[in-house]
This record gives structure tokens, C-alpha cells and sequence, in this order.
């Protein structure tokens, strides 16, 4: 993996926001050939999106051929609802971008059928050719999207329902009313994520230091499903100096000294280009 | 990119780089415009996968509800009190002009007049939408003839009346129609109001108490069987008095019935009311101030002698006398210069200045959130205003009707 730690959260979104602006940019994606990504909800991208959407006013970037997959939604909650994903996604990010809505695709918790939307889902990533880069967040629990503790780590999209953690965590966007919180979502599985061609985690704040620690030093374990991430080829994580408090000293040094090394090499390629 | 066809096939429009007047604030947000209403631009996005077809750069101007003018006189030229041939042409003409105004609906007014011109005029011109032709028609105002001889003003004696039995019966005699009335001036103090007000609020006519001496119960006794507004407050009524507040207590008056609002129409042009006075009010029951310009025929011309309904009145500078005296006849103030002025005296918010012209005549006439606000399926008459609640354009339907706004012919804007 890779671990990149910068200073503060606005530091850390606008790594975040600069890397998906060049993978989107290198790819050169085109009418025959999107570029899919992966994208997650609640208060740790919200910065990285702000960067985003400041980077496409710019002209920096276009999502005309970009498609979305977000990873959850919650069941039940009306979809013009404040606090919906689908809510969360238009105020934060559609609306001030350039992307096609038929090619930004959320999980939809009113469906008929819920398993038959999250398999209907999974076809719809297939057909898209699978994702480019999947960008996740981490709960205090160490889960990825609503894997909660205890998911499979091959699990595919569907109907979880979620534990006592994430409802509290949750409880602020309700008026800290527990009872007001959904208690169902649907969500893309540990597995789908894996099957991403690169993921990139963001992770900022004290709160979440033990989750980190739990998915990035310890074992593989499905009771922190971001430890998954182990086993895969090609992931990011992109954290602020309070994410690290509970990792060891030697391995924040370590990645610090990589970041540095990767800077500098990519700087005097640069140069020799020059 | 065309719009998705799933809904409609109707082009939208997407209003960028603005302000809008929701929920009581600014906000920075685009507006977006389908067959004339506002739309949800996030249901468009979810269920229809649909964009905008048309962009319009605002240029970082402020988008208010369209203004809605509910006691105008006529204008350039125009008296609507006059029984002429073509009394549709002339309210169509005032009804092109005043979009410059940023007026995008209103109420023509009558004033005090006898039966014939009534019966002449009120046939010609029905309620209806605006358009490129000009702002909507949202019905007659009917101020007078029942009102009191003492508090005149403007009106001519001869022709006041008072009730006889039979109230609605004798009214319709007078009126000919009230079809397409949306507002009644009458003088609560007037022997029979009662049953009148209670009946003419049933038919869902807006009840105003103006050109009266009445004092606090007797305004309160005509509020509670309906009245819900008050014609140009503190002009033409008893002044405010410690021990009976008269008509002007309805502000702060604690026998309005639940859940009711006592709306005040207030001409701000600073020559109407003093600007004190005008603060006493908006402080005392900020939510009720509706701004009308009360506006004559001589609005939009130069200084001289111009008619008024069956009287001869004088422009002088922004005054306007009933010929020959110091009685002011009406004003000749824009709404736009009535909405700034409003706002530099009393200190309001633009949000505040702008509701006084567009949401509170909506809820007063009961035709909120349809019009006067930027609600999901409001319609979509629009004024877009600069920093200084100059008017920049004027849309009706989502359609714009008006650039700029030709100056006022030969009077001084200074000080607006």
C-alpha cells in the first residue's frame, strides 16, 4: 500500500482532489472510453469534493466522460430527504459539475426489490468495464461503505443492515435523534470494491487513529473489513497527522520518507524533461 | 445537451451565477425554469437524467419573485378611473411599462366613481397571466365608493355612497360585476359594513379598511368577520392616538383572530409617509408591510396637469396635489424606487425589502406560493436586480420580458 500523510484535513482533501483530477486527466477519457469512478458520502470527502468542483470551475478537469458509482445509500429514506446519499451527492457534487446524470449511478434505497437493485448494480459496473478508482472512506469501526464488523471480505453489493457504531455516528445528521436514523442500507461489498483496479482511502481526524491502526497494522480481519485492503495490488491511503496517533512511529516514518522519495524522483523526471 | 424527454419536451432553462430570494434568504444557487415554473433541478437530475438546455449568466445578480404592485391608479398617460372605449388598451399598456418596474403582477385600481364607469370599465379587463404583452392581471382593486366623507383624500365627494340594506345586493348594484375583483377598500365605520365584509371575504375578495375614521374595535369588528388589509397605512385614516390607536393598531392588535395576518400597504416613495413612521410600522409588525405605489396616471410623465379619475391633479417635482390644494393624490413612484427606498430607511435586509414586494402581496391575496415566491412549481415571473435593487430584467414564465429600465421621463431620480 501507500500511505500519504499530510498535515492537516484541507491538506489531505486537496491530495485527495489532485489525484483523482490527474488519474482522470491521464486517462484521457473519451465517448468510447469513461472513466469510472468509485465514490463515497459523509464529512471525510467533503473537502476533497469542494477541490474537485474547484478544479472543474477552473476548467481543470471535465466529468463529461466520467461515470460514478457511489457505494451506499440507506433504505427507506426518501430520496429528496436532506440527509439521503442522493441528497449528499447533488449538493456536494453534481450539481456544480458537468457530469451527465445517466452516467452517475447511486444505489437506490426505495427500490421495489432491494437484492434485485444490488445485483442490478453489479451488472451495471460490469457493463462499465469494472472501476478505474474506487474512493472510499473509513467508519470508526473500521468499515468500508456499510461493511460493517463481521462482513464477508468477498461480499458483493447488497442489504446490510447496520450496526450500533454507525447509527451513533450517524445521529448528528438527525437531529441526534437515534430513532430517526436509518437502520438499513444497501452497499457495495467489501469484494466489489477489491475488484477495483486501484482504491484510495481518505481518513482524517483523531477519531478515526484506531480504526487505521486496526486496518493498516494489523491483520486481515473482518471485524475492520478496511483491512481487506491488504490484499489488494494497487491502494492509497490518504490520511492527516491525527489519523496516524495510534500508528507506530517507525512506520509514520517510513511512508513519510516513500512520499518524499516518490516526490522527488517524479520532480527529477520532471527536470530531465524539462 | 438536450434535455432527457422522459417528462417534457419543453426546453429548460438554467439561471447561473445568481442569488435567489428562498426561504426568506439569499442563497447562492442556480435557478432552473420549465414551462413557465420553477423546477427541481435534483428530481430533473435523478429521475428524468435530464440538464439544462439554455444557460443565462446573471452576473452574479440578485433573482427576486417577480414584484406585485396591489394599488396602482394607472400610469403614462393611462387612468384606469376613466370610462374610455379602450380600457383593456390602456391597462395592457401600464401592464408593458411597469415590467420595467419589475412588476410582474397587479391589481388595476379604481377609484371612488359612479356606477356608470364601473359598469364600463370593470367588464373590459379580466384576470389574467402575464406574458410579452405585460404583467398579469391579478384583478381590480375597488377603492371606494363606500368610504368615509372625512378621510377622502384624493376622492371626489359626490360620488362616495354608503351602504343601504341588502349589503352584497347593493353592491353588485353600484359594481355591476365583482368578478374579476381581487380587492375592496371600504370604511369599516360605514353603518352595514359588517355583513358586507363578512360577505365579500366569503367570496374570496381581499377586504381593505382605508379612507376611514374608524377607530381600533370598530377596524377590529371588521377583521374579525375578514378584512385582511389596510389601504395606504396612516394616509386617509385617524392618526395614531395613545388611548385609541385607531385603524393603525390593527399592527399590534391582540384580537386578531388565529392564525390571520393583518397585511398594511405602505407608499414608500419618502414623500407619503414620513420615514419614521414608516420604521414604526415595519418594526412593529415587519411581516404584514406590503409596498404599493399607489401610482396616478402622471407616473412615468413630465411636471403639469394630468386627470385622475373624475379630479385634476399637479405634478410637482415628485409631488403630486390635487389641483389647487396641498392633498397629496397619489404617487408617482416606481415600485423598484419603492422597494430601495423602503430598504434605506428602515435599515431591512434586501431579502426583507424585496418580501414587502413580492411575498407579502402573494399571502395577502392568497395566491402564495404560486406567485411571490422561488418555490419548486412557483411560477416563474422573475426580476433580476443588481446590488442596488436596480431593476436589470424582468421575466414572466420564465420568458424575459424587459431589459433595462427606460428612465423616468424628465423627473429627478436622485436620492432613489
Amino acid at each position: 500500500m501507500r500511505l500519504v500523510i499530510l498535515d492537516d484535513y484541507d491538506l489531505a482533501s486537496e491530495w485527495a482532489a489532485k489525484y483523482i483530477r490527474n488519474r482522470i486527466v491521464q486517462f484521457k477519457p473519451s465517448a468510447d472510453r469513461f472513466f469510472t469512478l468509485g465514490l463515497p458520502t459523509g464529512s471525510t470527502p467533503y473537502g476533497c469534493y469542494q477541490k474537485l468542483i474547484e478544479y472543474y470551475r477552473h476548467g481543470d478537469i471535465s466529468f463529461k466522460y466520467v461515470k460514478t458509482f457511489n457505494m451506499d445509500e440507506y433504505v427507506g429514506l426518501p430520496r429528496a430527504h436532506p440527509e439521503s446519499y442522493h441528497s449528499y451527492m447533488w449538493n456536494n457534487f453534481f450539481k456544480h459539475i458537468d457530469i451527465d446524470p445517466a452516467n452517475a449511478h447511486i444505489l437506490d434505497g426505495n427500490a421495489q426489490n432491494l437484492e434485485e437493485e444490488c445485483q442490478a448494480y453489479e451488472q451495471k459496473i460490469a457493463e462499465a468495464g469494472g472501476i478505474e478508482l474506487f474512493v472510499g472512506g473509513i467508519g470508526p469501526d473500521g468499515h468500508i461503505a456499510f461493511n460493517e464488523p463481521g462482513s464477508s471480505l468477498v461480499s458483493r453489493t447488497r442489504v446490510k443492515t447496520l450496526a450500533k457504531d454507525t447509527i451513533v455516528a450517524n445521529a448528528r445528521f438527525f437531529g441526534n435523534d437515534l430513532s430517526k436514523v436509518p437502520t438499513m442500507a444497501l452497499t457495495v461489498g467489501v469484494g466489489t470494491v477489491m475488484d477495483a483496479k486501484e482504491v484510495m482511502i481518505l481518513i482524517t481526524g483523531a477519531h478515526k487513529a484506531f480504526a487505521l491502526y486496526k486496518a493498516i497494522e494489523e491483520g486481515v480481519n473482518h471485524m475492520w473489513t478496511v483491512s481487506a485492503f491488504q490484499q489488494h495490488p494497487r491502494t492509497i491511503f490518504v490520511c492527516d497527522e491525527d489519523a496516524t496517533l495510534e500508528l507506530r512511529v517507525k512506520t509514520v516514518k517510513y511512508f513519510k520518507a516513500a512520499n518524499l522519495h516518490i516526490y522527488l524522483y517524479m520532480l527529477s523526471i520532471r527536470l530531465a524533461l524539462a | 445537451m438536450p434535455s432527457n424527454k422522459s417528462v417534457s419536451d419543453a426546453p429548460i432553462t438554467q439561471f447561473i451565477n445568481c442569488r435567489i430570494l428562498r426561504d426568506n434568504e439569499l442563497q447562492r444557487e442556480d435557478l432552473w425554469v420549465r414551462e413557465g415554473r420553477i423546477l427541481d433541478p435534483e428530481k430533473l437530475f435523478f429521475d428524468e437524467q435530464g440538464y439544462a438546455d439554455k444557460r443565462v449568466d446573471c452576473g452574479g445578480s440578485i433573482i427576486a419573485p417577480g414584484f406585485i404592485d396591489v394599488q396602482i391608479n394607472g400610469g403614462y398617460g393611462i387612468d384606469f378611473s376613466q370610462a374610455s372605449e379602450d380600457v383593456s388598451d390602456g391597462v395592457s399598456f401600464v401592464a408593458k411599462k411597469i415590467l420595467e418596474h419589475g412588476v410582474t403582477s397587479f391589481c388595476p385600481t379604481l377609484v371612488t366613481s359612479p356606477p356608470e364607469v364601473y359598469h364600463k370599465v370593470l367588464p373590459q379587463v379580466k384576470v389574467h397571466d402575464g406574458g410579452p404583452h405585460g404583467a398579469g392581471v391579478l384583478g381590480f382593486h375597488l377603492e371606494g365608493p363606500f368610504i368615509s366623507a372625512e378621510k377622502k383624500g384624493a376622492h371626489p365627494e359626490k360620488y362616495l355612497r354608503t351602504f343601504k340594506s341588502g349589503g352584497l345586493e347593493h353592491l353588485m348594484e353600484v359594481y355591476g360585476s365583482l368578478d374579476d375583483v381581487a380587492i375592496v377598500t371600504l370604511a369599516p365605520e360605514l353603518p352595514g359594513s359588517q355583513s358586507v365584509v363578512r360577505e365579500l371575504s366569503q367570496r374570496g375578495i381581499t377586504v381593505s379598511l382605508g379612507h376611514s375614521a374608524a377607530d381600533l374595535s370598530q377596524a377590529e369588528e371588521a377583521v374579525q368577520q375578514g378584512a385582511s388589509f389596510i389601504t395606504h397605512l396612516f394616509n386617509a385614516m385617524l392618526p395614531f392616538h395613545h388611548r385609541d390607536p385607531g385603524i393603525v393598531g390593527l399592527l399590534t392588535s391582540d384580537r386578531i383572530p388565529a392564525g390571520r395576518v393583518v397585511y398594511y400597504g405602505m407608499i414608500a416613495d419618502g414623500i407619503h409617509t414620513n420615514p419614521a413612521a414608516l420604521r414604526i410600522a415595519h418594526r412593529a409588525h415587519p411581516s404584514g408591510l406590503v409596498l404599493v405605489t399607489d401610482a396616478i396616471t402622471a407616473m412615468g410623465l413630465p411636471p403639469g396637469r394630468h386627470t385622475l379619475g373624475q379630479q385634476v391633479i399637479e405634478i410637482q417635482g415628485l409631488h403630486a396635489y390635487v389641483a389647487g390644494t396641498k392633498t397629496l393624490s397619489g404617487s408617482i413612484a416606481t415600485m423598484d424606487m419603492c422597494v430601495r427606498h423602503f430598504k434605506q430607511v428602515s435599515g431591512c435586509s434586501v431579502q426583507e425589502a424585496l418580501e414587502a414586494a413580492s411575498l407579502h402581496p402573494a399571502q395577502l391575496l392568497g395566491i402564495s406560493p404560486k406567485k411571490g415566491k422561488l418555490d419548486y412549481g412557483s411560477d416563474a415571473d422573475l426580476v433580476l436586480l443588481d446590488e442596488g435593487l436596480n431593476v436589470k430584467a424582468t421575466y414572466i414564465s420564465g420568458e424575459e420580458e424587459t431589459g433595462p429600465p427606460v428612465p423616468l421621463y424628465m423627473i429627478d431620480m436622485s436620492g432613489f
